[in-house]
């Protein structure tokens, strides 16, 4: 585990752990570009190799933040496992600043694997693609990443493995074997560094994330296909990258018909950041009147109901 | 102080033989697996669906009568302890698996659904439900989101929190609300995350939407007996320095192996001061290279004996005498109290021997078996409560051990909750102003504290940490020793 304040760039994060051969296993993307480790909690960030091991939510173990009364408050704890008390920073985690101002952060973590490969399936249609992640979500395969990306009126599988060097060849060939196709990316390490990055997103699109279930890509994928929105959807169609190329109040719009939700990333400033369908605003509101009764603090939601 | 109107109005839906109200029905609910203290509950409702269940609650509300949810019991911090001429109400019957979708890797679950159960539907189709306590057997789900819990495969995985994406919830007044939904990733603060460990004072789970994992092709498991405590305790920081993530890691001393070895005969040798227990799991190949790794770097800390489980009877027989080593240890002592604490995994040894200290010092036997991989220390404290004298002792001795834990930089609890057996320690690991926050957001949730009252949160005349003496509940005449 360790703790780190709250301002301290992912990248100084990561450095300082692939020195003891550890990793942030959650994958917090924009590390390139400066994204800080408070900033990742409380956008609630994941990257593509959430797949393994899970996402931001699953790695906080304890937190200080600031809250509305202006009370430095702590929630959990140090230890990788704790049971004691109320879990305030999975609150925090995603809150937007609603919340409280994050401090410091404690993480567990994980050795990293040794090596990575990837296996790229191209030229698949999406009910192919639907397919295959379904029968790769009930196979014993341990993939460290599984995206599905639109690529020239097709899409493309990206299935990531990672362990010690000597055995990826081999596991890689019981992919293929078991998959009957595809080959292995030779540039493993750019082709992942590309979506961790956004590099893809189209010049001056917007950039969203929705949550999503294999049940719900279709629709999903059909009205971003017609809206001409340049997508990527990592761990298993479980999120979806939307690179929005109208505004915020569009997409909010086509979530909320999809019933889905969403969150406003890059690109111009949002009122109300949160995007789509929402639940749970009874609980939301209960917490948010009380570590901010005299909304010093953004409102949830955006003020939204 | 059973209150006749809500009687009257829960006997207008509730059927007379799903509405207890006879001291000979009532007595199985008084305790829970902190059998130390009991409380007569006014009426226990065996609830059949949701619906009731949220009728319940709001007529609770209504008539501002504490309630108690309960799954099977199996608490060892008195989680599901009633309050003295309250409401329990019983989740057992709302066991059904409501939808299983494999593509999906989810289920979802009503609160009564026992843990094993979870993972013998989704068996089928190459999956599994991993957070696995002990009780997993008769432990319930809803148990299991209400105290976070954990068991010996957490490890990789982590605890229940990390296995629950959605939740649909009654409230103490009686509101419903959904709290996260049913993909992996969400938005907003995370509602779900928040509402799991929260140990009944939020409300009640009424639908629990959990991810399952696919099971993987190779389990390889190595047990390894040393002739110290402090050796195996070492060996774990060694195992965790290698750069491998076992699925698990235990240790048991040599009570807990006498104990094991007398319940279930699982062959383990009787000799050892202490055993470890590694497990690694994954794909097959990959597997078959780190464990060979793994026995290199087990075998370099100094064991006298090392097992590999030739075939999964082996594997099984291995894990059945640790999961029956709590119960096992009432073998070798008519009473012991199970402790639940945590240390930083680097200070494992150091803990380890520290508490075999405490133990001569008290004249108390102290059994460990633990998730050593986590920290996560389980002290079996041995005493007979027929001995004047000897329950105050063992007392005195586990909230050493807890002090110990937080002087270390851990927790007073890693699975088994705070409840009512640890409210007095919460002030020696969080400050007023941590306590004061999550008071508050107690009473913004239940103004009228009716949701499993007098558990977590400290009141104000909590005994001193070195003098145990009477449990607060049990001085107010709340709570009463067996």
């Amino acid at each position: 585990m360790f703790t780190a304040l709250a301002g301290t760039p992912l990248a100084e994060v990561q450095a300082a752990l692939a020195e003891h051969g550890q990793y942030l296993p959650f994958d917090p993307p924009l590390a390139a570009a400066g994204a800080t480790l408070g900033g990742a909690v409380a956008t609630g960030l994941s990257g593509s190799g959430r797949r393994r091991y899970g996402g931001v939510r699953d790695f906080i173990i304890g937190m200080r933040y600031v809250d509305g009364q202006g009370r430095l408050v702590r929630s959990g704890g140090k230890v990788v496992k704790n049971a004691a008390g109320f879990d305030q920073h999975k609150l925090l985690v995603g809150s937007l600043g609603s919340l409280g101002v994050i401090v410091e952060v404690s993480f567990k973590v994980f050795p990293q694997p040794l090596a990575f490969a990837t296996l790229q399936i191209s030229g698949l249609s999406l009910a192919s693609a639907i397919d295959t992640i379904g029968r790769l979500s009930t196979s014993h395969f341990d993939l460290e990443a599984l995206d599905l990306l639109p690529a020239e009126g097709a899409y493309t599988l990206l299935l990531r493995i990672g362990g010690p060097a000597a055995v990826l060849p081999a596991r890689l060939e019981h992919l293929r074997r078991w998959q009957g196709r595809g080959e292995a990316v030779a540039d493993d390490a750019a082709i992942w560094q590309r979506t961790a990055t956004f590099s893809w997103l189209p010049r001056g699109a917007k950039l969203a994330k929705a949550p999503l279930t294999l049940a719900a890509l279709p629709a999903l994928d059909a009205m971003l296909a017609s809206c001409n929105a340049a997508r990527r959807y990592i761990d298993g169609s479980n999120l979806a990258w939307i690179a929005w190329p109208g505004a915020w109040d569009e997409l909010d719009a086509q979530l909320l018909a999809l019933g889905l939700s969403g969150v406003a990333l890059l690109g111009p400033p949002t009122e109300q950041p949160l995007l789509g369908l929402h639940n749970g605003a009874n609980l939301a509101a209960r917490i948010k009147q009380t570590l901010d009764p005299e909304n010093k603090f953004p409102p949830l939601n955006g003020g939204k109901q | 102080m059973p209150n006749s109107a809500l009687i009257d109005a829960l006997a207008t839906f509730l059927p007379v033989h799903r509405l207890l109200r006879q001291a000979a029905e009532l007595a199985p609910y008084e305790s829970d697996a902190l059998t130390a203290f009991r409380s007569r509950p006014g009426a226990v409702v065996l609830a059949e669906t949701q619906e009731e269940v949220v009728r319940v609650v709001e007529l609770c509300h209504r008539h501002s009568v504490p309630f108690v949810a309960r799954g099977s019991g199996t608490s060892l911090s008195g989680g599901s302890l009633p309050v003295a001429g309250g409401v329990v109400i019983a989740l057992n019957r709302l066991n059904r698996i409501v939808h299983l979708d494999p593509q999906r890797r989810i289920a979802v679950v009503e609160p009564g659904v026992i843990n094993l159960d979870v993972t013998k539907a989704a068996a089928p189709h190459g999956l599994y439900y991993a957070p696995d306590p002990s009780s997993q057997l008769i432990c319930t789900i809803g148990g299991n989101v209400a105290f976070n819990s954990g068991g010996a495969h957490c490890l990789k995985y982590g605890m229940t929190a990390n296995h629950v994406l959605g939740i649909k919830a009654v409230l103490p007044d009686g509101a419903v609300v959904q709290l996260g939904g049913d993909s992996l990733e969400s938005v907003g603060p995370d509602l779900a995350g928040f509402f799991v460990g929260s140990e009944g004072l939020f409300g009640i789970a009424l639908e629990i939407t959990v991810r399952l994992l696919p099971r993987p092709e190779l389990y390889r498991t190595v047990l390894a007996a040393y002739h110290s405590l402090a050796a195996a305790g070492d060996a774990v920081a060694q195992v965790v320095a290698s750069g491998l993530l076992p699925g698990a890691m235990e240790i048991m001393d040599n009570l807990a192996i006498q104990a094991a070895e007398a319940a279930v005969h699982a062959g383990y040798p009787r000799d050892a001061a202490a055993l470890l227990i590694v497990e690694l799991e994954g794909e097959r190949v990959q597997v078959e290279a780190e464990f060979a790794h793994l026995l290199q770097v087990v075998e370099a800390s100094g064991p006298y004996e090392v097992r590999v489980a030739k075939d999964d009877a082996d594997r099984a027989r291995i894990w059945k005498g640790r999961k029956s080593a709590f119960s096992a240890v009432g073998r070798l002592s008519p009473d012991y109290i199970v402790q639940d604490g945590v240390v930083p995994r680097s200070r494992l040894g150091e803990a380890l021997a520290a508490i075999q200290r405490l133990s001569a010092q008290h004249g108390l036997r102290v059994a460990n078996v633990f998730h050593a991989g986590d920290g996560n220390l389980h002290p079996l404290i041995l005493y007979s409560g027929r001995t004047p004298g000897e329950l105050e002792r063992a007392e005195t001795l586990a909230g050493e051990i807890l002090n110990l834990c937080i002087e270390l930089g851990g927790s007073i609890t890693g699975e088994h909750g705070v409840g009512v057996e640890k409210r007095a320690y919460m002030p020696a690991m969080f400050n007023p102003v941590d306590l004061a926050v999550m008071n508050e957001l107690r009473l913004a949730i239940d103004p009228k504290e009716l949701a499993n009252r007098g558990k977590m949160l400290p009141d104000g005349d909590a005994p001193s940490l070195t003098h145990p003496g009477i449990h607060p509940l049990e001085q107010q005449g709340v709570i009463s020793r067996a």
